[in-house]
């Protein structure tokens, strides 16, 4: 925590520095650089609104203060991070993979798999018992070829 | 006058509605059919009862009654009519009576069918109909009561029902208006038609449900509920659609679908749905699978009425959300007593519901739709897991999580490619019975063709092996398709001596299920088109331009020519719209108007895009600020969207391809109920997407 | 998706128990939620957990860059939670500093400012604009709103002399002396 103050305390020292001599010299970071991070970010204020396309005024100020971080040679990891530092992990469009919030990314994939067992499994128990089928074995036909003009040869004699 | 009336006739309603539930279920327990028959007028009544109530809602609506809390809500004077009445579902309340009515309608439907065969079902399918349609009633009547009025008392204003002592009625002036998001003619429709999807689901399970309490679990009540759950889910998705069309046309974040718990709520009983469409064609053809059917009618019940809860009650916060709210708890107990008294039944009648059947082939046509259905399923799994986990995360380590785009895109998007190639393979494949080779002979002209289609995409378009994949894909599925309609086509003629067109319509009029399905799933891979265009080729760039400066992006270039800010008091808005002249490759092609509509009702912004929609891609522009003293220079968003117009193409062939499907020819109650093998066979059908 | 089993049994009991279990835990979870949702934020009588917050470099608290909420036991503590985007809390903050003006020379009553949601630069800005000189930090994280619930800014919490919360104030103040008249009831 003081240590993050002291980042805080040293960028906004920085950024009084550099108000008006750097920027003289460089130009602002563009609106496309500040929404290439802010894309990635979810302001609490309007929830599951990207921060690049969030129209309320907290987020004008969070994408001011990307392009104040940009300006100042912040990366867009060190960017997020101070976001997360300061509104907490919702402001991620995903839970950061770390700890327990892996059980995010972990559960679903392990219920697939063993869906997926469960699946082949009955498939298997299914299509052991070859010699117990049931008199639908006439449909075994061809997809392929003649299915087609046997198909409709049979039903015209049907309707007719 | 006009509010009480509404409110009695909405509280005889329910108390019909409860009457059938209990004459019903006493008729049915007694073998009592005039009880049974009394049950179902009872019913019957509530249709005609509801729309009343409801007429008396809109007249409140349409007639500026500022002194109902609900009209306050959601009209204002400067409302035209059509919004008026439309307001109806805009607001918690009106959307619930909308809900009870439009239930009411479809179980009147359901109910005057003709029973003879199924008469043991009828009063089990009034049950849970008239729970259902009393719970909700009952949140009308108790909780979130539309006919409110506001009311001085002791110089305070306060909403009630009926004039506490010394009061007198309080009528404001003007109401707030309806949220300006919804007053697009695209959100005018998605809900009703949203709730028509969610609705007409309800009359599937109630026979799933009746075939479980009275033990009669052969292929009835599936037959019995085709249509509906065909119809049920044409509405579902075209109100999705709509709800995308509506997102791109209105939100201004240049996107179609962002992933949202509320718009996730929508699309879970979607995928439940659609996965029940195919699995119930095995039980259908082969008689297996009729505990999974059973499940999946049930889960996509519980899904809608889950997704209804989740996103009424507050439990989810979301710009589609509303307001925190009372009806939290009674809801709650619905949602648990509906899941719990489902899940006991099915595992009551477990034993009864076996398959007829074996699997013959991993490649036979029903387990490649198996395996669709784990596609589906796994689909929802990623969904369910996406909206419940930032509750685990707020619960347990009081860290309030989001999770976005990315974790959806990532973990559907080999399902969904898995899901699109098994759409191309599966109408080849044959009922109990297919190997490689069969399918390999099948397959392997449309495979070349759609390989040079994707050679030439490569060499010509884009070299993203994701792109390339997700085209292979959707060529794959084209021309196996399309050589399905040829080749049955061509047999016919062959067979018949009929000319090209008049086969081609005779084949499909005689297999509508199935033709419809391939119209759905060539819909299906035309929506992918725009879906693969806009998620993988999307370009975005933003600037402010003082008058008469440029920006350029993907080879249009925009130049600001002027911005006018005007007011229209009648309407209560404050338009704000930019012109912006538009050139492709140096040539002028037209110009855009972005706008900035302010609602000064609601204190809203709208945001509404310019767009420049072509088959190749939409120029997608908005306007995102200006400077309001001189109004010289103006931000602009710009979005390029490459392709994105195969999903709204796609959108109306499949409207196309569902109609087609479940447009009425015969009552499927007169088909025989046993087939010769020969008929079985003709009957493969269709596979729906 | 299981029909693998003899048709003519029933559901394992295993399956059963994971499939209760599983709707059981589904529903607890909702209405565990819902219920929070719905209880709004803490109560006047409710004992407020300790909690941290740093301050503001020029807005410390006897040189210290952070403070507890158990440094002030034995005081009044008007917590205050505001934004610089947000309008309401403009119309109250020149009441709170001039009723901090009046309580600061007595040492019985703090006033601390949680900014909530806001980007250090605008806050900083917004303090200057009105002339706030009482303790403010951003509340890091949104844990101290999440511990309050709060349902939107401004919202002001009067915490007594024992860390128990005895009034809440939802959206700005009218005058000063409303706000004198929350912490008089307790200063007696």
């Amino acid at each position: 925590m003081k240590k993050f103050l002291y980042t805080l305390i040293f960028i906004f020292l920085l950024s009084i520095l550099f108000t008006g001599v750097a920027f003289a010299q460089e130009p602002l970071p563009s609106d496309d650089e500040v929404n290439a991070v802010a894309s990635q970010l979810y302001c609490p204020v309007c929830e599951s609104t990207p921060l690049d396309v969030c129209p309320t005024e907290a987020c004008r100020q969070w994408r001011d203060l990307i392009r104040q971080q940009l300006a100042d040679g912040m990366t867009e990891d060190q960017i997020k991070q101070y976001f997360v530092d300061n509104y907490g992990a919702r402001v991620l469009a995903e839970p950061p993979k770390q700890g327990y919030f892996w059980l995010a990314y972990l559960l679903p994939p392990v219920l697939i798999l063993a869906g997926a067992i469960m699946l082949f499994r009955s498939f298997k128990v299914w299509t052991k018992p070859q010699a117990a089928s049931t008199g639908l074995d006439e449909e075994k036909s061809d997809p392929s070829k003649d299915e087609y003009v046997a198909r409709f040869e049979e039903e015209i004699k049907k309707r007719n | 006058m006009i509010a009480e009336f509404g409110y009695g006739i909405a509280l005889v309603s329910f108390l019909v509605a409860v009457y059938s539930i209990f004459a019903a279920v006493y008729g049915a327990t007694k073998k009592s059919a005039s009880m049974v028959e009394s049950a179902r007028r009872a019913m019957l009544l509530t249709f005609p009862l509801i729309s009343l109530a409801a007429g008396a809602l809109i007249y409140l609506l349409v007639t500026n009654q500022f002194n109902v809390a609900f009209v306050y809500e959601v009209t204002s004077r400067s409302m035209p009519t059509y919004l008026k009445v439309t307001a109806w579902w805009g607001g918690q309340a009106g959307s619930l009576l909308f809900w009870s009515w439009l239930l009411a309608a479809f179980t009147s439907a359901v109910t005057l069918r003709k029973w003879d065969r199924d008469i043991e079902f009828l009063p089990w399918v009034i049950v849970v109909c008239s729970v259902t349609l009393v719970f909700f009633l009952g949140m009308v009547i108790f909780y979130e009561n539309p006919f409110t009025r506001f009311w001085l008392v002791n110089g305070s204003v306060e909403p009630h029902m009926f004039a506490p002592l010394n009061a007198t009625i309080f009528t404001p002036d003007d109401g707030n208006g309806l949220n300006p998001l919804l007053r697009h003619p695209g959100m005018v429709i998605h809900p009703p038609m949203l709730y028509l999807g969610f609705v007409s689901y309800v009359i599937p399970y109630a026979f799933a449900m009746a075939a479980l309490i009275t033990g009669r679990t052969d292929d009835r009540w599936i037959r019995l509920t085709r249509r509906w759950s065909l119809w049920a889910w044409l509405f579902l998705s075209f109100g999705l659609v709509l709800g995308g069309r509506w997102a791109y046309d209105v939100l201004g974040w240049g996107g179609y679908w962002g992933w949202d718990p509320v718009e996730i709520a929508a699309f879970m009983p979607w995928l439940t749905g659609t996965a029940f469409l195919h699995s119930v064609m095995i039980q259908e053809k082969r008689g297996m699978l009729k505990h999974w059917n059973m499940i999946l009618v049930i889960l996509t019940y519980a899904l809608v009425i889950f997704g209804t809860f989740l996103t009424r009650s507050g439990v989810l916060s979301s710009v589609h959300a509303f307001a925190n709210s009372p009806i939290g708890p009674l809801f709650m107990g619905f949602v648990s007593t509906t899941l719990v008294a489902s899940i006991a039944l099915v595992i009551y009648r477990w034993p009864t519901l076996r398959s007829e059947t074996e699997m013959k082939s991993m490649l036979s046509r029903e387990a490649l739709f198996l395996l669709n259905n784990l596609l589906f399923m796994s689909i929802l799994v990623v969904c369910f897991w996406g909206v419940i986990f930032p509750l685990i995360s707020e619960l347990f380590t009081g860290q309030k999580v989001t999770v976005g785009p990315p974790f959806y895109e990532r973990a559907t998007a080999p399902l969904f490619s898995a899901l699109l190639f098994l759409s191309a393979v599966a109408p080849l494949s044959a009922w109990g019975h297919s190997t490689i080779q069969t399918l390999g002979r099948a397959i392997w002209k449309s495979a070349a063709a759609a390989a040079v289609v994707t050679i030439t995409l490569f060499f010509t378009y884009t070299n993203k092996i994701g792109a390339l994949i997700g085209f292979f894909l959707i060529a794959l599925i084209l021309f196996v398709t399309f050589q399905e309609f040829w080749r049955g086509t061509r047999a016919r003629q062959q067979a018949q001596g009929e000319n090209f067109l008049t086969a081609l319509s005779r084949l499909m009029g005689r297999n509508r299920r199935r033709y419809g399905g391939y119209i759905i799933h060539i819909s299906m891979a035309l929506m992918a088109i725009g879906i693969l265009g806009i998620e993988l080729f999307q370009t975005s760039t933003q600037g402010a331009l003082a008058k008469d400066e440029t920006l350029t992006i993907s080879g249009y270039t925009l130049q600001y020519k002027e911005l006018a800010s005007w007011e229209d008091r009648g309407e209560g808005v404050n338009y704000t719209r930019a012109v912006v002249d538009i050139f492709k490759d140096g040539e002028y092609i037209g110009e855009l108007n972005p706008r900035i509509d302010y609602y000064f009702d609601s204190q809203q912004n709208m945001t509404i895009p310019g767009n420049r929609s072509t088959l190749k891609d939409d120029l997608y522009v908005l306007l995102v600020d200006w400077q309001p003293v001189s109004a010289v220079g103006a931000t602009f968003k710009v979005y390029v969207n490459p392709l994105v117009n195969w999903l709204w193409i796609g959108s109306l062939v499949f409207l196309v391809g569902i109609v087609f499907a479940a447009w009425p020819d015969r009552d499927p109650a007169e088909e025989p109920a046993r087939r010769s093998v020969t008929q079985r066979a003709n009957q493969t059908s269709a596979a729906d997407d | 998706m299981t029909e693998t089993t003899d048709p003519k049994r029933g559901v394992s009991l295993w399956v059963q128990v994971v499939i209760w279990v599983f709707v059981v835990a589904l529903l607890l979870l909702v209405a565990v939620t819902l219920k929070k949702r719905q209880q709004g934020t803490v109560q006047p009588g409710d004992t407020i957990p300790d909690f941290t917050l740093p301050l503001f470099s020029g807005y410390e608290y006897q040189g210290q860059s952070e403070v507890k909420l158990s440094d002030f036991r034995g005081k009044v503590v008007v917590l205050n939670f505001w934004a610089s985007w947000c309008k309401p809390c403009e119309q109250e903050a020149a009441e709170l500093q001039e009723a901090w003006e009046f309580y600061e020379s007595n040492g019985d009553v703090v006033f601390v400012g949680a900014d909530y949601v806001d980007t250090e630069p605008e806050a900083r800005a917004y303090l200057k604009k009105f002339g706030i000189t009482f303790f403010n930090g951003p509340d890091m994280g949104t844990k101290i709103s999440q511990t309050f619930r709060i349902q939107g800014v401004p919202e002001t919490y009067f915490i007594d002399q024992e860390g128990t919360l005895y009034y809440i104030k939802i959206g700005p103040f009218i005058s000063v002396d409303e706000i004198k008249s929350i912490i008089d009831q307790q200063l007696q």
